[in-house]
């Protein structure tokens, strides 16, 4: 683990959502007694307390929220990564994600893949690595 | 109605800041600490509360025995940078309780003497546990986290990059005329958007300085304030709020906890944001400013961009000057800024500020109000305090 910083560390509960992100499978967690998802997951409802709460498999479907392209980030690894973008996006269940949008472009190095990035813009579920990044959708209205 | 014991700011000082390569942040506690005594005027004896974020595992208490101090009530909110408008809120409602007469609000801190020397790297790791397990792969750094809040503000509101480079500016036009200031040559809107990109849309000086340094702030029960050798700035009205600690757990990246802490205040405060005569408003980044003002309703949400423009927050300006010692952006920035905040509210209430003077109208009268809006972490906390004399 040492020198290395962007390594999750699953706990008993969250080992779940980690083991199912390793078979390319994002999880959520939805309440029985409000019926509201959550995400990051949490043992209990986080709205309202309820204990009643399960894993559930997420559509992998989710809007573009925020974003910002990093070009400086001197903890390993991500110094060799940038510029990449950090992103904040909304799940098609509701709750809200921090992530990565991966792919978004060839862009030359130092330039932000702009091009693509747009408030709204539609997102789906990728796996690096056994982590759950987005892609963005290409239009495919009419193919 | 009982009327309530009054709390007025006392003593205020800086340690050495900017560049300090060799004193450890202990020393520069103690630096702030014995400056702010100084400056009151009041005898150490009269100490019983100490409040700080302190060093080492029992913060505050390494500290207070650093400056051997025995207090029968202490402090050591962790808030991020707006810890310290919350202490003083704290310490004002302790000192209005009747549970201590004279408290000491002390910080020091070498981040950039540290990150110099290699013992900490620029970018900070927070760790990998609990909640931030669902954080770390992605590389949300500090500074990609409000520039992902600057741009949806930017989405939402139509604010432009060149109204966030006016804040910087406008920062560095006051800390022109700060002595203390670590950033003291005029920069233009060009020369910030022209800066190395460091998480888009913000470059290199749409952030913060990383300087050293130290503050203290000493509040008093008003039968003490007859003994110092500074005219009192009272407590007026104060606010906290905490929002989130994960970007996934915050409702609206255009709001900031500003909003409720400064509602709380004015209220409190029994004042408007129109009858404040300037704000310090913690930024660490363009975008806290321009926001921030907005939330503590100098103009309404989606305003910010335009009322920043047309140098309306320089001193001198025409307009509400902000960060008149230049601020993070310019002045100094070692960490946890909140308590700079303070003191450079109250210096300009006294009328202390020399060349950054602010002045009331043509007749140059001095400030009577001003407000002093902290900001923690990355919009996960706020304290606001409003001042006056
Ligand atoms: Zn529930």
């Amino acid at each position: 683990m040492a020198g290395r910083f962007d390594l999750p560390e699953p706990d008993a509960f969250t080992r779940t959502y980690w083991d199912a992100a390793a078979e390319g499978r994002l999880l959520i967690r939805r309440c029985r007694a409000c019926g509201r998802a959550h995400h990051y997951p949490r043992e209990f409802c986080p709205h309202c307390w309820s204990e009643d709460v399960a894993w559930e498999p997420a559509s992998g479907r989710a809007t573009l929220y925020t974003w910002s392209v990093v070009h400086r980030n001197d903890l390993p690894p991500f110094a060799e990564r940038t510029p990449y973008v950090a992103a904040v996006v909304d799940l098609a269940e509701g709750p809200r994600m921090m992530t990565e949008v991966v792919g978004a472009a060839e862009s030359p190095a130092g330039e932000p893949p702009a091009g693509e990035l747009s408030a709204g813009a539609e997102l789906e579920v990728a796996f690096r690595e056994g982590i759950p990044v987005f892609r963005i959708v290409r239009s495919a209205i009419g193919g | 109605m009982v009327a309530r014991r009054k709390v007025a700011v006392v003593g205020v000082a800086l340690s050495d800041c900017g560049r300090v390569d060799d004193a450890t942040p202990y020393a520069l506690h103690a630096q702030a600490a014995r400056r702010a005594l100084a400056d009151a005027g009041l005898d150490r004896s009269l100490v019983d509360g100490f409040a700080s974020a302190g060093l080492g595992t029992l913060a505050p208490v390494e500290v207070a025995e650093y400056l051997g101090l025995r207090p029968t009530w202490v402090d050591s909110t962790s808030v991020g940078g707006s810890t310290w408008e919350v202490m003083a809120a704290h310490a004002a409602d302790a000192i209005t309780a009747g549970h201590a007469r004279v408290v000491l609000l002390a910080y020091g801190s070498t981040a950039r003497a540290d990150v110099r020397a290699g013992r900490r790297t620029g970018t900070l790791s927070f760790g990998t546990r609990g909640p931030l397990q669902f954080e770390v792969p992605y590389g949300h750094t500090l500074i990609a986290k409000y520039a992902m809040a600057a741009r949806r503000h930017m989405i939402e509101y139509g604010t432009t990059i060149e109204q966030l480079a006016e804040v910087a500016v406008q920062a560095r036009a006051n800390a022109a005329l700060n002595p203390e200031a670590m950033f003291r040559t005029p920069v233009t809107v060009d020369e910030v958007l022209a800066g190395p990109m460091i998480a888009d849309p913000f470059t290199k000086l749409h952030c913060c300085v990383r300087s050293d340094g130290g503050a203290a702030v000493l509040l008093a029960a008003e039968e003490y304030v007859r003994d110092c050798r500074t005219s009192p700035v009272w407590v007026l009205g104060s606010g906290e709020h905490v929002s989130h600690a994960a970007m996934s757990e915050w409702a609206d990246f255009t709001v900031s906890p500003a909003a409720v802490s400064g509602r709380l205040a004015f209220e409190r405060a029994g004042v408007r944001p129109d009858e404040m005569d300037f704000a310090e408003i913690y930024d660490a980044f363009t975008y806290m400013t321009l926001v921030t003002l907005e939330d503590l309703g100098f103009c309404g949400k989606g305003e910010g961009g335009a009322f920043v423009e047309k140098g309306r927050l320089r001193v001198g300006g025409g307009g509400l000057p902000v960060n008149t010692d230049g601020g993070g952006l310019s002045a100094q920035h070692p960490g946890m800024r909140g308590l700079f905040l303070l003191v450079e509210a109250v210096r300009q209430l006294r009328g202390e500020g020399g060349e950054r003077q602010v002045r009331r109208g043509a007749d140059g009268a001095l400030p009577r109000l001003g407000v002093a809006s902290g900001t923690g972490g990355w919009f996960c906390s706020s304290g606001t305090v409003v001042l006056g004399v």
